[in-house]
Parts: C-alpha cells; structure tokens; sequence
C-alpha cells in the first residue's frame, strides 16, 4: 500500500463532460488518465452539426 | 486512453487501485498517419454509428474526420481478416506499416487519488413504439438522424432531402417528448431537458438551408429555461415556424410517395390533420448502459430512472469519497451544465489532492530556445499533403522543386499528414540534423495547428517564434478546387511570402507573469462561499468580500430545494466553516470600489465603513447574485394576500393565518419573465410554484390549487413534482402572454380572471390567496462591478461569459471567473456546482507560481523613438507609460507593459518614426512579406 495520496485522477468517459474535467486537473498540475470506451474522444457532441443558441459549429 | 473500459475500482480516496482493458485497435497508432488508405481499399461496409446507420463506414475506419485520436481502427465484429482469415488488403495496402492484425487485449494497472465518471447517457430508441412508425415509415426519423441530415459532415453533406426518395423536404415536423415525460411508450417520466431546444435549433438550421420551408413543432410545454433561449424561441416564432401545443397520438402514410399523416387538436381545440414530407421524433436521453453497470459495480445510489443521484448542495459527489461525477450520468442535462458539472468535479477531485499537486507532473518552464546569434538563416520548408486535402489540388512535388530554389531554404520535406505523430518526430530531428533555425510549414491554418508546430520546434531546441505556416489548404486548395495550375500558382506564392518573412523573424524572449496565490470572492452568497472554501481548502487565502451585514445572500429567503433537502442547515454549515477557516478574510459591508491588474496580478480597493484596503489577487470570482422582481402587475401591494412566491413561504413556515385556514389558492407564473422587458426564463419559479402547490394540498386536500400558467417548466427529474401536483388534485391552466389573467380585488375578496381556450371565454377564480412566481433579475451590483473590472453584461443585466456553451464560468479577460445568479436564474444545486467550477477555472491559474504569455507584444527602439507619446493614447489596453529615463532627469522614455500589451499593433501603426514594433510583425517582417508577393 503506498503512503502518501497519488497526484493523479481518472476520469471515466471522453465527452465533453469528461474532457473538460481532465483539462481543468491537468492544468492544474495532476496527472490525468482520460479513459474513454471508443476509439476516439468526443462523446455526444461530436455527432451534433451546430449547437444552440450561438448555432457555433460543435466540433 | 481510448478503447479501455475500467474493469475494477478498489481503495480509497487518495489511494484508488484501478484495472483497465485496453482493446485491441488493431492498428499501430504510433505508426498511423491516418491517410485512408486502408479505409479506401476495404471491402467491409458497415453502417456508420456517427451518422446513426443511415450511411456506412468500412470495417477499418475513423470515427469522425476531427477524431481525437486521429487514428484508424479495426471493427474486429466485421473485419473478413480478423473473422475468417481472409482479405488482409489494408495491411499490404498501409504506406505506414501501421496495421496489427495480432494486436492483443491488455489489462492495465494504475493507482489515481481521486476518480471522475462521466459515462454520459445514450440516446432514447423509439423502434418498436408502432404509433409513432419510426422503424415503419422511412421519413420518420429521430432528431439525431435529422442532426446528420443538417451536418455538412453527414451522410448528405448538409442536404436537407428526405430519405425514402431523396425529395427535398418542403414540409417538416418536430415532434416533442418522445421518449421523455411519457410513462405509456417510453417508461421515462422525465424531462429530457434539452430536446425543445434541439428541435428549435434543428428548425432553424433547417429554415436557412430549404426556401421556403414550412416548420411545425407539436409540443406540451416549451422549455426554453436556459441563457439566450427564450430569445431563441422568440426568433424562431419571427422566423415562422408554427408551435401547436399537442402531443400527437400516431403516424400514418399519406399516400404512396412516402408522406406522412397526422391529426393533432389546435390551440382552439379544434382537430386538424396535417401532411408532411418528413416528420422528426425529438428523442430524449437515457442512463448509459456502461454507466449503470459502474454504478452498479461501485455500488453508487440510481434514481428509479437509471441516473445517479447526488446532493443538491454536493452535486457532483457520490456516495464513496473521492470518486466524483458529471454530466448527463445524474440526469439529463445540456452542454454548458455538463461542462460546469465536469469542472466542478474537477475541483472537488483536486481539493483533497492538493498536498499531492505536481507531485506527478511538472509546472511547465519557459525556455528561450537554442541561441542563433551568428548562424546563418538556414530556413526548412514542410509541405503537408493533408491527406488528399492539398495534394488533390496542388501539385505538391513541384511545390517542394520550387521552394528548395527560395533563397536560404536549407531543407524542403513533404508529407502526408504533417500534423501526425511520426512528422513531428521527422521535424524535431531535421532542426537538430539540417541546423535549421527557421521553418515553414505550408499546411493547414495556424488559428487550429500553430500552436503544435511551436511545441516542435521547442522541444527541438528552437525558438518557438522563428516559424510561420503557410495556409495552403483553407486559403488554396479548398476554395480554387477547381483549378488546379492557378492553385499551385497561388501556393507557390503563399509559400515565397512565408519564406521571406521567415527569415527576418526573430527569437522573442518569454514574458511571464509572477501569480499571486491569493484570491478575491465577491459575494457571500451560497456561490460566494463555496468558491471561498474551494480554494481555501487547496491552500489559497481568499478575500471573501459582502456587501450586506450578513453571509447567506438570497438562500437566506429559501427553504427547500426540489428535493426537499432543508437550505438553512446547508447555509449555517456553510457561514460557521467560512467564519472558520484561517485563510478565508471576510470583508462584511465591503464593495470593491476600484480594480487594476491582469491574470496572476490584480490589485483591488476594498472600501468598508471607515477603512479602504488595497489587496493584491491572481484571480477574481463574482458572485454578486439576482434579487426578486418586485411586482408592478396583477394588483400586487393592494392586498395583504397577494405575495410573492417568497413571502408565501415565509408566511406558510409560520403558519399565517391566510394561509392556515385559506381554501382557494392562485398561483400565477411568469410575473417579470418572459416579458418583453425581460424576455427570459427564471427557471426555478414553475417547480417552485408546483412544489408550494403540492404542500397545500398535502396539508389539506379539500384545497383547491390552480396554477396559471405559460409553459410548466419542471424541466428534467423535476417533471415528477408536476406529475404528483396533478395527481393530488392541482389544477393546471394555461395562458397567453396575450390574455395575460387579470387580478380582481374589491373590499376584502380576490377574484383572477383568466381566459378559457377551449370554451374562449373569461372565467373567473375565486382566491384567499394569490401567489405571484416573481421573477429574478440581476443584482445592481452587478453592473458597477462589470464596469470596474470592465467585464461585460448581457442585455438583461446578467454577467456575460466568455462563451454561453463552452466556457460558462469564465470571462474573456482571464483570471476573472463567474458563478451564480450573477450569471443566470438557477436553482441551488446548479448555484452550487458553478461555484465550484469557477474554483477549477481559478486553479488552473493559481497553481502555476508563473503564467507564460504569448511573446507577440510591442518593443520599443529606444534609439528611434523620441517620446512623443501618440502611442500612449491609442493603446487600447494601457499598456504604454512615459518615465523619467533616470531618476529625476526631465528626459521622458516610452515603457510597454509587457503583461498588459496585447500585441495589437495599433502603437506600430501610429508612431511616425518606427520606433515601436510588434514581436513577428515588424515592418521589415510585413514589408519583406508584401516585396515577395508582388515579386
């Protein structure tokens, strides 16, 4: 077992949700493993066209 | 980590042990320039999950052109290789030896502090449900299909044709609530909470590509309750699309061509049919199957719905410490709710981390790159292919034969993808091998791929600005596709303007800002507070400044959330730990009345009864909160039982008489939103009035209840209160902003005269009390606050963010971050979550002792300039000051802040003498530029 508590999270899912958790942790010095289930990040929202209510581009 | 799946979780909170699956790509993503060979030559067509089967992909394939990964992989289920032995083209075919038909399944063993799920949600199926035809009638489709019908990515390239017979559609219809709020064919009683939204969209969207399209939207309530969308829905009403509230009992064929036919009741209460070419089922959302079987494996409490449940006042903890959520897993909720959830997941997962911060990673340090003094420009030139993106149009080898004869181009390499892996690597060793000390890469646009070119070049040793991207794609081959000799042409020009700058660029030394670990709160709300204790408890003093005599702000006026969870306990808990905490000043009766500075170095004055303070700060969260709309119609002040919905509560608490023995209550919703003066939602005030509504009649159910009402937004798991309301005997009446009710008081009785749209004829309720659902608007603070720290407001007085979707909590200056009703009407839970993000967002400042900035700023020649000072006004940024070139010399000079300058170039252009110049910009740079394009 190890002492001291380890500086690093995972976070489980590669939407958007989860890879806007893994950007704030990483940016905020620790060591984030990003596991997402498909081959490819994106989650959701990569399957949008635009979204409301700026009709910005989703990707 | 793509493609792994978390097999087991054990341990605790700052010691997790975690088991990952890897699954095989069957691809080499080291080796995969993702070029499409493969995908090209494959003989396996499968339909495409991305454009929801309505196209196909092949058994190797890319989810989406923009993947992150940017690398193929074999779908193992139909690869003939991997199944029978048989094919294996992909593998002879791959310029890149990338394919690994023996790639195998690995487990993966790691320890993490703390955990995040976020699984998501899946999207409602509605095959099978016969009255609504999906899987029967080819023009019914789910409004996800319909969303790839609008993409210019999606199966018809942003086409809008139907897809039995390719007619273009003429005639559309949305139908709301499939799969949501509907126990019979879905089993859901939920609110999916965005689908209104997404049909609005989706109609828009639609209206601008088909003339002359005609859009109708069949619906109960719309839910139009989030920032911009009830002007949204506004728009679409201008725009013509027509809204029927009705909820469409079944589908059929109009006829053989493929049209489809339904009746639905107008507004009148008249039936109606109607005939479309293409009808759109507005599916809900549904728990993910991974993520109920996570929570099942951990163990986490579900809601009966499937998502999992938290705490209004904790809302993104579970039940086992040190494992948090977001996003749609505990419930269905849009995009920017999810990205607050995700950031105050974060901010939860780090705070008790963060003795162990960096304790894995390394705080990034600046470094100016190899020294180039008295080298001799040595300029290397990488074209990119861009798949067939560029090499398609432009003759790519001529190109390369034509920059190797630019003068001082040393080295010129074309590749395939030069933005994958494998080029950056080929980049990195050609710096260091060919001595190169400039690079041009003619590729893509710099606004998406300067940035990893520039990390390149550092991690070669090279100044990250000795480089210049030459847009050969946006700017060449995507928009003269058609004319390949006069695209090469123009590259070739592009190229030679590139090369010329290039080689009068100059390394620029990084600026950096010292950042003070302090913080600054304002607001002593339930936001304020939380946002105090977020950073507090990661080590960071905060400055908590109130402008009343008391902590609490409005949650001091609330009860209960929706849950019925009591607020004051939460709000008591939360003043004693503030009051408590050793690096938390609270400033009561303070205002911050003046403000300076920038990211990692704002100084602030706080001004109290007697005593003014200056504070130094790397960052700033405003949390000034709303306050309730006082009433002007429905006769409010005339009577003592006409309230608001907060004087009700109060009065309810201590068993007022008007209430206690009160029989007929009224609640009118909408009062002050939704109006054209605030033409917004307050989002609480529905299920606030519905859970009033509900105690009433569960006191004593002899009541009569009646809710006047626009739109019941119980958006979400709130929907169950409106469905109990109902069942407990509430009566639910609509009405038009038009025939607005009228509030009736003679002597001592109260009478609401509403419309009735079926019978179109006043009635008349008969009230003891009347409750108004009072709006909420923004607190006056806040606008002197924007104007101090020059942060903008929305039209209705709000705070404005830096982007409504994807960055909720921050403002486009940075280190100033947002939270609460500050920023829009909210209910607690999401008051709460916000408030942690913001302390996320700030820590990503805070926990850097330096910030780098961009080094484009403006230098001053001393020897050229003569200070007279036309730079200092025109400074947009007032970066820009005169000083004594000595102490006490009369002789003035001109200083840039080097932090504050913004590199706009409006001081270069201005100075009479070219004494002032931007980093990369000069005019020797832009002129050198502007001599090669007229060459």
């Amino acid at each position: 077992m190890l002492l001291e508590k380890v500086g690093s999270v995972m976070v489980v899912g590669g939407g958007i949700a989860g890879v806007q958790a893994a950007l704030d942790l990483a940016n905020s010095g620790y060591y984030v493993y990003l596991v997402e289930r498909s081959g490819a990040i994106g989650g959701s929202m990569a399957r949008l066209s635009k979204t409301y209510p700026t009709n910005d581009c989703s990707m | 980590m793509p493609l792994t799946s978390v097999d087991r979780i054990q341990g605790e909170l700052g010691q997790f042990h975690v088991t990952l699956r890897e699954h095989p790509r069957y691809v080499d993503s080291q080796k995969c320039i993702a070029c499409g060979e493969c995908a090209q030559n494959c003989p396996e067509r499968v339909p495409d999950e991305l454009n929801e089967g309505i196209n196909e992909r092949k058994a190797i394939f890319l989810q989406y052109a923009q993947a992150v990964p940017l690398k193929y992989q074999i779908d193992a289920d139909h690869c003939q290789k991997l199944r029978s032995g048989k094919c294996g083209i992909c593998e002879k075919i791959c310029p890149a030896g990338a394919i690994r038909f023996d790639d195998i399944e690995r487990l993966i063993s790691l320890w993490v502090g703390s955990i995040i799920l976020a699984p998501g949600h899946r999207t409602f199926d509605p095959s099978g449900v016969r009255t609504w035809g999906y899987d029967v009638f080819p023009n019914v489709v789910t409004s996800i299909e319909f969303e790839r019908y609008l993409a210019s990515s999606g199966p018809t390239e942003g086409k809008l044709v139907r897809p039995s017979d390719g007619k273009e559609v003429k005639r559309l219809a949305f139908l709301q609530c499939v799969g949501s709020r509907d126990y019979n064919k879905a089993s859901h009683g939920y609110c999916s909470s965005v689908c209104c939204m997404t049909s609005l969209k989706e109609a828009m969207i639609a209206l601008d590509q088909v003339e002359g399209l005609e859009v109708s939207i069949f619906f109960m309530d719309m839910r139009t309750h989030g920032k911009g969308f009830e002007r949204y829905y506004e728009r679409a009403r201008s725009r013509g699309v027509r809204f029927h509230r009705c909820r469409v009992h079944s589908l059929e064929p109009a006829n053989e061509q493929g049209d489809i036919y339904f009746r639905f009741i107008t507004d009148e209460g008249k039936q109606a049919h109607g005939e479309f070419d293409l009808v759109v089922l507005s599916v809900g959302m549904e728990p993910s199957r991974q993520g109920v079987a996570l929570a099942e494996s951990l163990g986490l409490h579900l809601s009966g719905d499937g998502f999992s449940v938290t705490s209004s006042f904790a809302p993104v903890r579970t039940s086992i410490p040190g494992i948090y959520i977001c996003g749609t897993f505990s419930g269905p909720k849009d995009i920017p709710q999810s990205i607050i959830q995700a950031s105050a997941a974060a901010a939860e997962a780090m705070i008790p981390l963060a003795d162990a911060r960096y304790s894995l990673t390394e705080q990034p340090e600046s470094a100016p790159g190899r020294d180039i003094r008295g080298e001799e420009t040595r300029i290397g030139v990488f074209i990119c292919h861009c798949g067939s993106n560029v090499a398609s149009v432009i003759d790519v080898e001529a190109l390369a034969e034509y920059a190797a004869t630019l003068p001082q181009v040393a080295h010129v390499e074309r590749s395939l993808f030069a933005c994958s892996e494998d080029s950056q690597q080929i980049l990195r060793d050609l710096i260091v091998e060919k001595k190169l000390n400039r690079v041009v890469v003619a590729a893509c646009t710099p606004r998406t791929h300067e940035h990893l070119f520039q990390e390149t070049l550092k991690s070669a040793g090279l100044n990250e600005y000795l480089f210049e991207m030459a847009n050969i794609r946006n700017q060449v081959s995507w928009v003269h596709a058609a004319n390949p000799e006069a695209a090469t042409a123009k590259a070739r020009d592009i190229l030679r303007m590139s090369v010329a700058k290039v080689a009068l660029l100059e390394p620029l030394d990084p600026v950096t800002v010292t950042v003070n670990p302090q913080a600054l709160v304002v607001g002593g709300g339930v936001a304020g507070m939380v946002a105090a204790l977020g950073l507090a408890e990661q080590g960071f003093p905060v400055h908590l400044v109130e402008k009343s005599g008391q902590l609490g702000g409005n949650a001091r006026h609330l009860f209960q959330t929706w849950r019925g969870e009591p607020i004051q306990d939460f709000v008591d808990q939360l003043v004693t730990r503030v009051k408590e905490h050793t690096l938390i000043t609270v400033h009561m009766r303070g205002q911050v009345t003046q403000a300076e500075g920038f990211m990692g170095s704002y100084r602030s004055t706080i001004t109290k009864p007697h005593c003014t303070t200056a504070m130094d700060h790397g960052v700033a969260i405003f949390a000034m909160g709303g306050q309730a709309y006082k009433p002007e119609e429905y006769s409010y002040g005339q009577s003592p039982r006409i309230l608001t919905a907060l004087e009700f509560d109060k009065l309810h608490l201590v068993g007022d008489e008007r209430i206690k023995h009160g029989r007929d209550f009224v609640f009118i919703q909408c009062v002050g939103s939704r109006v054209p003066e605030r033409p917004y939602c307050s989002r609480v005030c529905c299920t606030h009035s519905i859970q009033s509504a509900i105690a009433l009649k569960d006191e004593e159910p002899g009541r009569n209840v009646y809710v006047l009402y626009r739109d019941i937004r119980s958006f979400g798991q709130r929907e169950e209160l409106y469905k109990k309301a109902r069942e407990l005997g509430v009566i639910f009446i609509n009405y038009d902003l038009h025939q607005k009710p009228v509030v009736r008081v003679q002597d001592a009785d109260l009478s609401v005269v509403a419309w009735d749209h079926v019978l179109h004829d006043p009635f008349s309720i008969r009230a003891d009390v009347v409750v108004l659902a009072a709006a909420i608007v923004p607190h006056p603070e806040v606008r002197d606050l924007a104007r101090i720290y020059r942060i903008p407001v929305d039209e209705d007085g709000f705070l404005q963010e830096a982007h409504v979707k994807l960055r909720p909590v921050d403002f486009a200056s940075e280190g100033l971050f947002l939270a609460g009703l500050a920023h829009y009407p909210k209910p607690i839970e999401e008051v709460v979550s916000q408030a942690l993000a913001a302390v996320a967002r700030a820590t990503t400042v805070l926990s850097n002792r330096r910030i780098e900035l961009d080094s484009i700023k403006a230098r001053v020649n001393e020897a050229a300039c003569d200070a007279c000072a036309l730079c200092l006004d025109v400074c947009p940024y007032h970066a820009i000051t005169m000083e004594p070139i000595a102490d006490g010399e009369a002789k003035q000079r001109i200083r840039v802040n080097l932090t504050r300058c913004k590199g706009c170039g409006i001081c270069q252009a201005t100075c009479p003498k070219d004494a002032i110049n931007v980093g990369g910009f000069t005019y020797r740079q832009l002129s050198a530029q502007v001599r090669a394009a007229l060459s």
